[in-house]
C-alpha cells in the first residue's frame, strides 16, 4: 500500500552504510541526511497497523501507528538531527554508527506492535548505547559502561520472563494494556522501570550518563528513559503505583542535584527527577494526565538535550567536569553564547512562563489537580523548587561565574566549535517556538486538548515560587558551591556486591581450588609411580592376601629397571626353545 | 552591581506579591492554591529545606571521598 519503510530502518541502515563511505565530506552530510529522510518518511506514514510479518508462527508488527508514537517518533528524529549536528565534528564514524542503531532501535520501540518486536528493539538500545560509553576510553568510562550494560541486561532478562509468561497463558503477543495483578505484567514492569530510571532501579543512569562522550551523552539523555516512558503510557496507563514512584523519583533526583559536584552527573539526575513528572502522569491516567506526560517527555528531550550539550560544551573546551574546577574562573565572559543558550533551556526546564516546560509540567500539575491528589501536588511542587535552584541558579554560577583569588586555572577557554553552538541553537529555538505557541505541540497529543496554559494565576503564581527560591538561594549561597566528593547512590550495592563477589573468588574459592589441585596431583603422582613398577601392584595384592600390612612405601621407593630382570626371563625363554627344539627333533626321529 | 540585583529582587517579589492577590487561580483545586502568596512562602521554605535536608543527607551518608570506589 504504502512506498514508506519502517523508519527504525532508515537509522538502521543509514548506520550500516555509513563506515562503508570513506569520503568524510560525504559521510557527513549522509549522518545529516538520515534524520531529515525519517522525518520526511514519518510525515507520509498513516495511522493504523502495517508491516506485519509472520515469524515462528507468531504474528508480529513493525508498525503500530497511533497519535501516541507518531509523537515520539517526532521527536526522537528531530533530536537525532540536533544531536548529529552537535557530534559532526567527531572523526571517529563508530560514534556515529552506535548513534544511530540506538536512536534507530528508540524509532523501533515506540513503532512496535507486539512484545516481540519490541525486545529485540530493546536489546538493541542496550547494546549500541554502552559504546557511547565506552568511546569516552577512559577506565571509569569502561567500568561505567560495564555496569551499565549489566544492568539493563537483568532488565532485559526479567521483560523477556515477563512477556514468555505473557505469551504462553493468553496466547497473544500483541502489545496491549496489561492486568497489573498478573506475574507477567510484573516482570514486564520491572525491564520498563528499569530503563525508565525509576529509584531504586535509576543507578545505571547517574552512573553512566557522565561518564559518556560528549556527543553520545546527548543521545543517551533521549532514548532510552523517554521510551520507557512510551511503552509504560502505553501498557500501564492508570497504575497506582506509578502514581507514587513518580513523585518519589521527582524529589529523589532534586536531593542529589544539591550536593553533586560533577556537572553532567548533576543533570542526569534532573533527568531521574524530570521523568519522575512523566511517570506520575502515566500513573494519574487520565486524558490530561498521559497528554502531559507525552508532553514533557517531548519538551523534556528538547531542553534536556541542551543543557547537556551546554555542558559538554564546557568540558570539551576547557577539560574540567567539576564545579569545584570549574568555579571562580569567570567562563561568562570567554564562553557567553553558551551560558545564554544553556539558561534558555534552564528556564525551559524549570518551567519559567514562555519557555516549553511551563507548558508541559503544568498540564501535569493540573491533572493532579483534577483528580484531587494534594499529596503529590505538594511533592512535585517541591521537586520544581529544586529544579530551578539547581539549574537555574546553582549550576550556571558553579560553570560560569565567580572570581577568585591569584591566577585563573583555566586559561584557554573560547566558544565551542560552531556545529555545537548551532545544535544548542536549534534545540533552544524548538523550546522556545514550543513555549510561546503551544498549539505546535497540543497538536500531536494523543487526546484532543482542553488545556489553557497562559493563565495569569498560574504565570503570577509560578514567578513568586522562582523569586522567593532566589531569595532562599542568595541566602545560603556558601552552602551551594560545590564540594569535593562523590555521592553514593545504590550502584554502591551491586558494585561492592561485585568486588565481594571478586574477592570471593580470589581469596576463599581460590584457595580451596589450590588445595584440590594439590591433594589431586598428590594422588596423580602417587598413581603414576604405582604404575611405573609392574611387581609393586602385584605385591601389594600378595600381600592383602596373606593379611599382612602393606609395603607401600618401600614398593613406591623401589625404581623399577627393565634391565633386572633381562636375563633371568632371556634365560627361561632360551631354554624352552631348546628344550622344543630337542622335542621336536626326537618326535621326528621316532615318528 | 549586587546591591541593585538585591533591591530587584525585593522589587520584584513585592510586586508578584500584590499581583498575587490581583490574579488569584481560577479554578483552585486545593485549599492553598487560594491562599495568594502561598507559591512565595513555599518556594522560600521549600528552598531551604531542600538545601538543609539534602546537605545534611549528603554529609551524613551519601557524601564520599572521590577515590572512594578506587
Amino acid at each position: 500500500m504504502i512506498d514508506i519503510v519502517p523508519p527504525a530502518f532508515i537509522f538502521l541502515i543509514g548506520a550500516l552504510i555509513l563506515p562503508i563511505i570513506k569520503h568524510r565530506k560525504v559521510q557527513q552530510a549522509f549522518a545529516l541526511m538520515l534524520p531529515v529522510i525519517a522525518f520526511i518518511d514519518l510525515i507520509h506514514m498513516p495511522y493504523g497497523n502495517y508491516w506485519e510479518y509472520n515469524f515462528l508462527g507468531f504474528d508480529l508488527s513493525l508498525g503500530k501507528v497511533d497519535e501516541l508514537s507518531m509523537l515520539f517518533a517526532y521527536a526522537f528524529v528531530i533530536i537525532s538531527f540536533i544531536g548529529i549536528v552537535y557530534a559532526i565534528h567527531i572523526k571517529e564514524c563508530g560514534q556515529h554508527v552506535a548513534a544511530y542503531l540506538y536512536g534507530g532501535s528508540a524509532l523501533g520501540v515506540v513503532f512496535a506492535g507486539d512484545l516481540f518486536t519490541l525486545f529485540v528493539f530493546w536489546e538493541i538500545m542496550a547494546v549500541s548505547s554502552v559504546f557511547l560509553v565506552w568511546y569516552q576510553k577512559t577506565k571509569s568510562a569502561l567500568e561505567a559502561g560495564f555496569r551499565y550494560i549489566l544492568v539493563h541486561l537483568t532488565g532485559g532478562t526479567f521483560l523477556l520472563a515477563g512477556i514468555v509468561i505473557h505469551v504462553t497463558t493468553t496466547g497473544s503477543t500483541e502489545l496491549v494494556r496489561f492486568d497489573i495483578h498478573e506475574l507477567s505484567a510484573k516482570l514486564i514492569l520491572i525491564g520498563f522501570l528499569v530503563n525508565a530510571a525509576v529509584p531504586p532501579l535509576h543507578a545505571w543512569l547517574s552512573d553512566a550518563y557522565p561518564e559518556g562522550t560528549i556527543t553520545g551523552s546527548v543521545f543517551m539523555t533521549v532514548f532510552t528513559t523517554k521510551s520507557a516512558v512510551y511503552v509504560l503510557a502505553r501498557s500501564f496507563p492508570g497504575v497506582e503505583l506509578l502514581v507514587w514512584l513518580g513523585a518519589i523519583m521527582a524529589l529523589y533526583g532534586v536531593t542529589y542535584t544539591v550536593i553533586e559536584n560533577d556537572i553532567r552527573r548533576l543533570l542526569a539526575y534532573h533527568i531521574i527527577s524530570q521523568v519522575g513528572y512523566m511517570v506520575c502522569g502515566v500513573g494519574l491516567g487520565s486524558e490530561l494526565a498521559i497528554n502531559g506526560a507525552s508532553a514533557h517527555a517531548v519538551t523534556n528531550i528538547l531542553y534536556k538535550t541542551v543543557l547537556f550539550m551546554g555542558a559538554g560544551a564546557v568540558i570539551h573546551v576547557t577539560g574540567q567536569r567539576k564545579i569545584t574546577e570549574l568555579y571562580g574562573n569567570n567562563l561568562y565572559k570567554k564562553m557567553p553564547v553558551t551560558l545564554i543558550l544553556y539558561m534558555i533551556a534552564a528556564f525551559s526546564i524549570s518551567a519559567v512562563p514562555l519557555f516549553n516546560g511551563f507548558i508541559s509540567k503544568n498540564m501535569v500539575m493540573a491533572a493532579v489537580g483534577e483528580l484531587n491528589r494534594p499529596v503529590i501536588d505538594l511533592m512535585l511542587h517541591l521537586a520544581s523548587v529544586g529544579t530551578f535552584l539547581s539549574l537555574s541558579l546553582k549550576l550556571p554560577r558553579g560553570i560560569w561565574f565567580g572570581s577568585q583569588k591569584g591566577p585563573a586555572k583555566i586559561t584557554d577557554a573560547k566558544e565551542p566549535p560552531v556545529n555545537m553552538l548551532l545544535a544548542m541553537g536549534l534545540g533552544c529555538l524548538l523550546c522556545f517556538l514550543t513555549g510561546i505557541y503551544p498549539k505546535l505541540l497540543f497538536d500531536l497529543l494523543p487526546y484532543p486538548v482542553q488545556y489553557h496554559p497562559f493563565e495569569a494565576g498560574k504565570v503570577v503564581a509560578i514567578i513568586q515560587l522562582f523569586l522567593l527560591t532566589s531569595a532562599a538561594f542568595w541566602i545560603y549561597i556558601d552552602k551551594l558551591g560545590g564540594e569535593a566528593a562523590i555521592s553514593l547512590d545504590t550502584d554502591w550495592f551491586y558494585r561492592n556486591f561485585g568486588r565481594a563477589l571478586l574477592r570471593f573468588c580470589n581469596e576463599p574459592l581460590n584457595q580451596i581450588r589450590l588445595q584440590m589441585q594439590t591433594l589431586s596431583s598428590q594422588k596423580m603422582a602417587f598413581l603414576s609411580r604405582l604404575s611405573q613398577n609392574p611387581y609393586v601392584p602385584l605385591e601389594i595384592l600378595w600381600h592383602l592376601v596373606q593379611g599382612k600390612t602393606l609395603p607401600f612405601k618401600d614398593s613406591i621407593k623401589r625404581t623399577y629397571s627393565p634391565h633386572t630382570y633381562q636375563l633371568p626371563i632371556g634365560v627361561g625363554i632360551g631354554m624352552s626353545l631348546v628344550f622344543f627344539l630337542i622335542y621336536g627333533l626326537v618326535y621326528l626321529w621316532l615318528a | 552591581m549586587l546591591k541593585k540585583l538585591r533591591f530587584i529582587l525585593y522589587g520584584a517579589i513585592a510586586i508578584t506579591g500584590v499581583l498575587g492577590f490581583a490574579f488569584p487561580y481560577k479554578h483552585p483545586h486545593f485549599w492553598w492554591q487560594k491562599i495568594p502568596v502561598f507559591d512565595a512562602i513555599f518556594g522560600f521554605i521549600g528552598c531551604i529545606i531542600l538545601i538543609f535536608f539534602s546537605k545534611w543527607l549528603g554529609h551524613r551518608w551519601l557524601m564520599k571521598d572521590e577515590h572512594y570506589y578506587d
